[in-house]
């Protein structure tokens, strides 16, 4: 009984799966950003476990790289959420459906 | 990896991480919905020390747990509605058949793809291979990322800025 | 009795040594390093459990004696089972859950708060060999289990179903993530020195040179203050003090939940003490003297004198307004710990790359370190307008003399008019 790489990529698939489910369904707007952030989890466990298995010369990228991803999600949080704040403001609600300013 | 306690802990951390992500499709609140989401966030640190990446998964936990959710949180109760349920909209369907779709085509690929595996334990420490790498050979996305991080909190307290009063006097 | 004998003597055990032991009895490998990690984690609960249990006491008659009034002095001779008497009344009390609350949530916001905080205890190495969890990122894992509060609190103050209870979450939220980035900065200045994360890599580092304490002045202030402050302590326990907010975030619980808040305030104290302790003041080291005495007993005794001294600044200083601690976060001490960080890298930068000895190189940079920071520190308090000649006593305005005190009216103000 041993782990490998496809039990970890098996998990960072389903996760991302799920995300992708909770990003496209989910009525609220904070409810897309738990999805998009479940995503970004995803992809970094998918990035972490191929750093630690997959033969490379520069094993050390994939963390590297999940340090940046880590980073880049953090601002991208901060600023959608400071968005969402300020769509509460101007529309009185942050459900997705309700943001028809483009529809025709 | 085959020693038991690695074992034991990945199947019971990666229950965990995606037990807690099926809470957050299912929870009845949005709060309760990013507890899930910190739940999940936790078993992925988890998951990360199994892969001997402890960096990362310090980071993680510091990161994640301590700023995101957070964030989530106050965002959650600076916007406050009558219903905070965590229903799903009208593209419910769909949705889920392009998850289960992604899902299944992900875990073919992970499952049938021949991967180089290579022949080395894990990491014995990580931290400084990241700052070495950090300030050396990605300096410059170092750099770029620091801007990008300033930007974004700039831009943040620019967003949700009241609007200044007028002066009375 | 062979193993105490061992452990008072002179030769510490590892605890991977103790897992020989309880392999040479007849266990399996597995089952013994297992068995082992129990073993060790017991006996650090048991110590922090008792430790604040006797701490309890303490505080309350130590605070007393500060405040020139005698603590509990009723329960036992000499008030010595006040903590038992707390215990019991804490467990004996009605628990309720407040209608409307969320029921999971708020029995499990006290256990989010309680469990993290005992996992600290994990990292600091006890003695030379006596380390539970010898992470490489040991620092790093210390702020992240802080971290970990934040969303707690927040989870507590919300789901009481309590405005009040949501203000003093919020207000405790913005103190605790201020001070959050402080101890980060703080705690970066020995990482440098010592350029390892890992608690015991530091220790050795101090036997080697010196305290951290003496070339790092600034740092050491800068995270004493933060841990009180991530502590909610006094001066900084305005999200808890009763004139404030009520309670602020545990408001609505009582009996044992708020038992376990309690604890945790405690216990958090111990964690945050053992840092500096490991961090600034050598750990298990005192210059020699642990061939004598068990390196645990020297470890406990700078904990509990470096909790004193939280101690004695709850018994002396009067608690802070929100926004002065605000204030005091963003405004002085974040430069500080900046400016902190930058000096400290050019110090081991000169160092590294002339490869001075140590003997030449550690009394510049304590001295070095020492004048900047008085300076720093002092001039950046009078830069903001804190400083010791700007803020005159202000005169009475209705009575400008109270039997033979005058009081001399602030330069510019209209006094009596």
């Amino acid at each position: 009984m041993s782990v490998d790489l496809e039990h970890y990529l098996i998990v960072s698939g389903l996760l991302f799966s799920i995300g992708l489910y909770v990003t496209l369904a989910k009525q609220s707007f904070i409810g897309v950003l738990i999805g998009i952030e479940m995503m970004f989890n995803a992809v970094n466990l998918s990035f972490i476990s191929f750093a630690r298995f997959v033969e490379s010369g520069d094993p050390i990228s994939g963390h590297v790289f999940v340090v940046f991803t880590i980073t880049v999600s953090a601002a991208e949080a901060a600023t959608a959420l400071a968005l969402a704040v300020l769509l509460y403001r101007v529309k009185g609600t942050v459900e997705v459906e309700r943001m028809d300013l483009l529809k025709w | 990896m085959d020693e038991t306690g690695v074992v034991i802990a990945f199947w019971v951390l990666a229950i965990m991480t995606i037990g807690s992500a099926l809470g957050v499709v299912g929870a009845r609140n949005i709060i309760h919905a990013v507890v899930f989401l910190v739940a999940s966030f936790l078993g992925l640190a988890g998951l990360y020390v199994t892969l001997s990446a402890d960096f990362i998964a310090v980071a993680q936990m510091l990161i994640y747990v301590g700023a995101i959710s957070i964030l989530l949180l106050f965002a959650i109760v600076l916007t406050p509605q009558e219903n905070r349920n965590n229903s799903e909209g009208f593209l419910r369907l769909p949705a889920l058949a392009l998850a289960l779709l992604v899902g299944a085509v992900m875990i073919f690929a992970a499952v049938d793809t021949e991967w180089a595996i290579a022949d080395r334990d894990g990491f014995e420490e990580t931290a400084s291979a990241i700052g070495d790498a950090l300030l050396d050979k990605y300096a410059l996305p170092f750099e770029i990322a620091s801007v990008l991080l300033l930007v974004a909190v700039i831009g943040s307290i620019v967003l949700v800025r009241p609007e200044p009063m007028e002066e009375d006097e | 009795m062979g193993l105490l004998a061992m452990l008072l003597e002179g030769e510490w055990y590892d605890f991977g040594d103790l897992a020989e032991q309880i392999e040479d009895w007849g266990a399996p490998d597995e089952a013994a390093y297992v068995l082992a990690t129990l073993v060790a984690t017991v006996v650090i609960l048991l110590w922090a459990v008792l430790s604040v249990l006797a701490f309890i006491w303490i505080e309350r008659r130590v605070v007393a004696l500060m405040q020139n009034r005698k603590g509990p002095n009723r329960v036992g001779p000499a008030g010595l089972l006040q903590p038992v008497a707390d215990a019991l009344k804490l467990l004996m009390k009605e628990a309720i859950t407040t209608a409307g609350a969320d029921r999971i949530l708020f029995w499990a916001a006290p256990i989010i708060i309680f469990v993290p905080t005992l996992a600290i205890f994990a990292i600091f190495p006890w003695g030379e060999n006596m380390v539970l969890a010898d992470l490489n990122v040991g620092v790093l894992f210390l702020l992240a289990i802080a971290g970990i509060n934040t969303p707690a609190v927040f989870l507590a103050g919300w789901s009481s179903n309590n405005k009040y209870a949501l203000l003093g979450s919020m207000r405790t939220i913005a103190m605790l993530i201020s001070y959050e980035i402080i101890q980060v900065l703080a705690l970066l200045a020995p990482v440098l020195f010592v350029s390892s994360m890992r608690m015991a890599d530091i220790v050795s580092w101090q036997e080697d040179y010196v305290w951290i304490v003496l070339i790092q002045p600034l740092g050491l202030l800068a995270y004493i203050i933060a841990g009180a402050v991530e502590m909610n302590r006094s001066p900084a326990d305005n999200a808890e003090a009763e004139s404030e907010i009520v309670a602020g975030y545990h408001t609505e619980y009582g009996g044992i939940k708020f038992g376990f808040f309690y604890q945790g305030e405690y216990l958090a104290g111990f964690a945050i003490a053992a840092a500096v302790v490991t961090l600034y003041f050598g750990g298990w080291t005192l210059f020699g003297l642990e061939e004598w005495i068990p390196g645990w007993s020297i470890f406990l005794g700078k904990l509990y004198t470096i909790f004193f001294i939280y101690i004695w600044s709850r018994g002396t200083l009067p608690r802070l307004r929100i926004d002065q601690l605000m204030g005091f976060a963003w405004k002085f001490l974040l430069p500080l710990t900046i400016a902190n960080v930058l000096i400290v890298g050019a110090e081991v930068l000169i160092w590294r790359e002339n490869e001075l000895s140590s003997w030449e190189a550690l009394p510049a940079i304590a001295v070095v370190n020492l004048a900047l920071g008085v300076v720093l520190f002092a001039g950046w308090a009078r830069f903001l307008g804190h400083g010791k000649g700007t803020q005159a006593a202000s005169g009475a305005i209705l009575t400008q003399e109270i039997g033979t005190v005058h009081f001399k009216p602030a330069v510019g103000t209209e006094a009596g008019s």
